[in-house]
């Protein structure tokens, strides 16, 4: 369970992106993060696996009080929390299997779970028969897939996504939302923020909309409710 | 790892070696005059037998005193002519009309409280002088002093542009690794676990900087300490080469790993944080 309270966040140059938002996302929805370009969508985001602070208001993440956490503490929250960005992040000179691993590796998970859970992961993205190719020789959808593997190899309890079709053409978008939706019905909370009018009107979910730091709409099963 | 940053390592550690063998010899060598500090109290030639008695008794209620030994004075005259060694032969004609006094010879217990007590002795009926070393070794003490500031300025200049210089390195390697630092703390990676192999980096700038300066410094030393020139002095005791040379080894080993370890780990702390 995901809940905001009265936050605010304003950057250290003083933009506001943030303006006092109030939510509560259960374990197991699909939620769609809307609104115009610069509206605080990814600020929003970021609050979640404290990539940044709140200047205001409180933040809980399944179910824990993040609000005045400890720096010490950040690795365990984001450990619970799969993140997957419009570019993908991957590391250029490891290959599939290895930057799938390596989000085991750096919570010193143990090296015969670690194949173990790789195979499983590329299996569900369809990736098995790649796990030896470098992210250069993937197509862009097939690199966003061995992002959302890499996301997903720790079994976290929420898939945070920022405009993980972004760079994708419409058809390997398709492939990608089907994915996550697989996630989704194996109980993982997803979060996705999108700019994709075709996608929140055929795959209805929840719809949260963001303009100017505020929350002005939230939906079940909403439309995109923009022009495309 | 760039050959500069080890080269400051090296530069740093040689200095700072070479220092600190000049330093604790230079100690040494104070130590070992000072122990040797003692106070020579020279007895009227009038004083009689019984006079001569009171004036021991007068040292010795003194309480910095730790020993004091009559010297007669032919006993005085028979040391003379033997620390004369060959010139010592034209004294001996004094044999038969000795003119030295007799004497007492008093040791303190703290070789720095010579000077407090000299004058207080002298003060004692019927010592005609009191004669002791003391300012010289209180020199030697003080250019110690003057001589350990200076170096210790200079060496914590060295360290501190040492490190800077390591730690600009590893700057270097961690912008290359951003990306990779930005996705392991994306995955959950504690500080600790990247942190880690920033800290064999450094770790090894250290030692492989260190290895050359050792070399100097052994070298050096036993270079010194062969060195026939140098005996001619008999005060000029160096410490033993070895453990002296063992010891200082480590020392530098230590303090090259600690500037590595410390450089890199500074460089890090910035990327650390988010
Ligand atoms: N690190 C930052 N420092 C300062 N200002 C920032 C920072 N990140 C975002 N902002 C500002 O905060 C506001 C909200 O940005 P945010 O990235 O959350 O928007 P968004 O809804 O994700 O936009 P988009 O749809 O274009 O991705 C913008 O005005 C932006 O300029
Ligand atoms: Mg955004």
């Amino acid at each position: 369970m995901i809940e905001m309270q009265g936050v605010y966040k304003t950057y250290s140059n003083g933009v506001t992106a943030l303006n006092g938002i109030d939510v509560m996302i259960e374990q197991g929805d699909f939620a769609y993060i809307v609104g115009p370009s610069g509206a605080g969508k990814s600020t929003f985001i970021k609050l979640m696996f404290r990539e940044e602070q709140p200047t205001k208001g409180s933040i809980i993440i399944n179910n824990k009080d993040i609000t005045n956490m400890k720096w010490k503490q950040v690795p365990y929250l984001r450990r619970d929390i799969g993140v997957v960005y419009q570019d993908f992040k991957l590391l250029p000179k490891l290959s599939v299997y290895e930057n799938i691993a390596f989000a085991l590796e750096v919570i010193e998970e143990s090296p015969k779970n670690i194949r173990r859970r790789v195979m499983q992961v590329l299996d569900l993205v369809g990736l098995k028969n790649k796990a030896r190719f470098i992210p250069d020789e993937l197509s862009g959808g097939e690199q966003q897939r061995v992002a959302i593997a890499r996301a997903i190899v720790n079994h976290p309890k929420l898939l945070i996504a920022d405009e993980p079709t972004g760079n994708l053409d419409p058809d390997t978008s398709w492939d990608i939302m089907q994915i996550l939706e697989e996630i989704n019905d194996g109980g993982t909370t997803i979060i996705m923020a999108t700019h994709s009018k075709d996608i929140v009107n055929t795959i209805k979910k929840r719809v949260i909309a963001i303009e100017s730091g505020l929350i002005v709409r939230d939906e079940h099963r909403g439309e995109y409710g923009y022009e495309a | 790892m760039t050959v500069a940053s080890v080269g400051a390592v090296t530069t740093t550690l040689v200095l700072v070696g070479a220092f600190l063998a000049l330093m604790m010899n230079l100690n040494h060598i104070a130590t070992n005059l000072e122990k040797d500090v003692e106070i020579k109290v020279l007895v009227e030639l009038t004083a009689d037998e019984q006079q001569i008695e009171a004036i021991g008794d007068e040292i010795r209620k003194i309480p910095e005193v730790a020993s004091v030994n009559f010297s007669s004075k032919e006993e005085e005259l028979d040391s003379l002519i033997s620390s004369m060694g060959d010139e010592g032969d034209i004294w001996q004609l004094y044999e038969q009309d000795n003119p030295l006094n007799h004497a007492y010879v008093v040791k303190t217990e703290d070789p720095t409280d010579t000077m407090k007590i000299a004058p207080q002795i002298g003060r004692i009926d019927n010592v005609n002088d009191v004669v002791y070393g003391q300012e010289a070794v209180q020199n030697l003490f003080r250019f110690n002093d003057y001589a350990r500031n200076i170096g210790l300025v200079l060496i914590i200049g060295l360290v501190f542009t040492a490190i800077f210089l390591i730690s600009n390195t590893i700057k270097i390697t961690i912008l290359a690794r951003k990306k990779e630092i930005g996705i392991m703390k994306l995955v959950g990676a504690t500080n600790g676990f990247i942190r880690w192999p920033f800290f064999v980096e450094g770790l090894l700038l250290g030692v492989f900087g260190s290895i050359l300066p050792i070399a100097v410094i052994v070298s050096g030393y036993y270079f010194l300490e062969q060195n026939v020139a140098l005996k001619q002095f008999s005060f000029v005791e160096l410490l033993p080469f070895n453990p002296f040379v063992w010891q200082l080894s480590l020392i530098i080993l230590a303090i090259g790993a600690g500037i590595g370890v410390w450089g890199s780990l500074m460089s890090i702390r910035k990327f650390l944080k988010v």
